[in-house]
């Protein structure tokens, strides 16, 4: 069971791995946003979601879209602009979708995604399929405005949402203590009447119990809940982010924190054999790297449909 | 005391933002990671440690970074506030349109709101559709606001100081894929430059290409090969699109007769419109009808392929000049 779970972590770390190695190299250009180190957030979330509930992520939601089932050899396509990518090269890196998984997408407008995961559940009120939303943003989207709408319009109504932040500490360079007076970001949304917890986000069994409880509620149509996820990511903001802001000693600690080197000390002090281990991670990077070579071989989307989609 | 430097316009933003910083102490500088990071793109770095508690990061809370702007620009601040991309500025629109363009009017001048919004846009490889849009003809349809859009290191020196010492709400929209870009000579610390008018960057006699931001660098390459044919065009960069140089652009039409103009902004309801709308409102005697390159009126996809071939490209500039050229009376 818990090797799964390793499996499901090291997935996402090799398919981001290798995007950052494809991105060095040239397949893949613009922007990209890694997950490293979130990664339990992701898996230990999605894990209690139905298939037809809804997913709104961010730009950093390549681990919430591995999570939630789709193909990495979409994924991987999807970032080198070819024809098979899971919206042929239009969403790239930071916006792509894939709602035939109950991915409804990446978003790069910073807090943008909550106020749309409202209208899911709203949807989901109305349409007879009891489908709930979870949204996900950083600790820095806590500041904009959309956010705090959507809490509120959600609780006003009971809506089924789960707001889920993972606090990361950073928005980009900046730490988040720097730009809050109240770190306690969970009291938010609890002064709009949401029940919200705070949990060690590296650990998967607080992020599916806190999920659960929230998910059971929405579906109880008790209304939105919060989870605040404390995570850190163990690489930079983008690729290239010299990370200068980091204190002196901080990534240190945060490779012990991190949930793959957690989940692996876990299993080897539970008496689980050090190759069983270390296959989850050989199994994930071939998975990996065959998806990535699949992709690679892939036509790029050609030009002249460049146009195609844009109205009914 | 003037003095010529090299710079590329990153390094000319900077150079402005410090001057202004020195000579105004009214003067704020803020936004997203701009102060201890020095910008995600490094514009501002140095100038929190200069200028102290002038220069501050702020919370992602564009609403509230923008409309701080226009409560302290009515208290004497001059408030210079970095929206990082211009796609960001749509969630604090209402502090600009509604808010900041306002205050003048609707106090009949007794009160009123001199910020300057700096912010940048454009197209790079890769780029999501929410990091690439050109919007400035949002902006150039609410009266009241000023602005600017610099391309060369020494017009983002100046174009950012005139926006900073004029009394209206001013947008600066620079280019990012111009921030790092060549080194050239710039002239900092001279007097400022009023705002409008435009820079004539090549002349000629057989047709007129107006134009603004990154794209005129193709704009030129495309005259350049046209040249070698003895085809020769004028080429008016506008600096500045309010205020806009209107009797420039009426007088190299009057005397070319043939009117292009090149925008990365999407064609429908693009500022291109409005210039060639002018034109025939004028009377101008035209010898062939106006034309317009743009973004061929779309989302803008990731794939860099799929963005090459919506937006304008020298062969597009090129191919529109020469049927431009070649239609009409001569
Ligand atoms: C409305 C808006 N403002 C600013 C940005 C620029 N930006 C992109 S990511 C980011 C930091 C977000 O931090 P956080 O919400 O903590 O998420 P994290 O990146 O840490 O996952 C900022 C400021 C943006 N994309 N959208």
């Amino acid at each position: 069971m818990k090797l799964d779970d390793l499996l499901a972590l090291w997935r996402i770390r090799a398919l981001e791995e290798k995007i950052r190695d494809l991105r060095l190299e040239g397949p893949i250009v613009g922007s990209v946003h890694l997950s490293n180190g979130q990664e339990s957030v992701a898996v230990g979330a999605c894990s209690q979601l139905r298939p037809h509930d809804a997913v709104y992520a961010t730009y950093r939601g390549h681990g919430w879209a591995v999570a939630r089932g789709v193909p990495p050899r979409e994924i991987f396509a999807e970032l080198m602009g070819r024809v098979t990518g899971v919206n042929a090269g239009r969403g790239g890196s930071a916006h792509f979708s894939a709602p035939q998984h109950g991915f409804h997408g990446e978003n790069s407008i910073v807090g943008a995604g909550a106020p749309i995961a409202v209208g899911a559940a709203l949807a989901g009120r109305h349409d007879g399929t009891g489908r709930i939303a979870l949204t996900v943003f950083g600790d820095g989207a806590m500041n904009q405005g959309a956010v705090t709408e959507a809490m509120n319009f959600a609780a006003a109504f009971s809506l089924g949402v789960v707001f889920v932040c993972e606090n990361n500490r950073y928005s980009e360079l900046t730490p988040i203590d720097a730009m809050v007076a109240q770190p306690d970001l969970s009291q938010r949304a609890t002064a709009l009447g949401i029940p919200a917890v705070r949990v060690d986000g590296n650990d998967l069994a607080q992020v599916r119990t806190a999920t659960r409880l929230a998910v059971e509620s929405a579906v109880a149509g008790r209304g939105p809940s919060f989870i605040e996820a404390h995570t850190q990511r163990i690489v930079g903001h983008y690729i290239g982010d010299a990370e200068q802001y980091r204190p002196a000693g901080e990534l240190d600690r945060d490779l012990r924190l991190e949930p793959i080197a957690r989940l692996t000390r876990e299993l080897l002090a539970e008496g689980v054999a050090a190759e069983a281990v270390a296959r989850c991670e050989e199994r994930a990077r071939s998975e990996m790297d065959a998806a990535a070579a699949a992709a690679l071989a892939d036509p790029l989307t050609d030009p002249a449909t460049a146009k195609d989609h844009l109205y009914a | 005391m003037p003095e010529i430097v090299k710079l590329n316009v990153g390094g000319a933003v900077n150079a402005a933002l410090a001057r202004a910083l020195e000579e105004m102490p009214e003067t704020l500088l803020y936004g997203e990671d701009v102060a201890l990071p020095g910008g995600v793109f490094g514009v501002t770095r140095g100038l929190a440690k200069r200028f102290g508690d002038r220069v501050f990061d702020t919370p992602i809370s564009e609403t509230a970074m923008l409309g701080a702007a226009v409560g302290a620009a009515t208290f004497g601040r001059r408030p210079i506030v970095e929206i990082m991309w211009i796609d960001f500025s749509l969630v604090a629109f209402d502090q600009i349109v509604n808010q900041a363009a306002n205050v003048r009017y609707v106090s009949a001048g007794r009160s009123s709101a001199p910020l300057t919004i700096r912010t940048q846009q454009g197209n790079a490889p890769g780029a999501c559709a929410q990091h690439s849009q050109n919007l400035e003809a949002l902006l150039l349809h609410v009266p009241g606001i000023r602005v600017a859009m610099p391309r060369t290191p020494q017009d983002s020196y100046d174009l950012l100081l005139s926006a900073v010492a004029c009394d209206d709400p001013t947008v600066v929209i620079e280019n990012r894929t111009l921030y790092a870009g060549p080194k050239d000579t710039v002239e900092v610390g001279g007097p400022v430059r009023p705002i409008g008018g435009h820079r004539a960057l090549r002349s000629g006699s057989d047709a007129t290409v107006v134009v603004w931001g990154a794209v005129t660098a193709k704009v030129l390459d495309a005259v350049d090969r046209l040249e070698a044919d003895g085809i020769t065009v004028d080429v008016l960069e506008m600096v500045w699109l309010n205020p806009f140089d209107w009797p420039a652009v009426l007088d190299s039409v009057g005397r070319t007769g043939r009117l292009l103009v090149v925008h990365e902004a999407a064609r429908t309801g693009g500022f291109g419109a409005e210039v060639i709308a002018r034109v025939a409102e004028s009377g101008v005697p035209l010898r062939a009808a106006p034309r317009r390159v743009a973004l061929d009126d779309s989302r803008i996809p990731s794939a860099p392929q799929l963005a090459a071939a919506l937006l304008p490209q020298t062969g597009d500039v090129e191919t529109a000049l020469r049927d431009l050229v070649g239609s009409g009376a001569s």
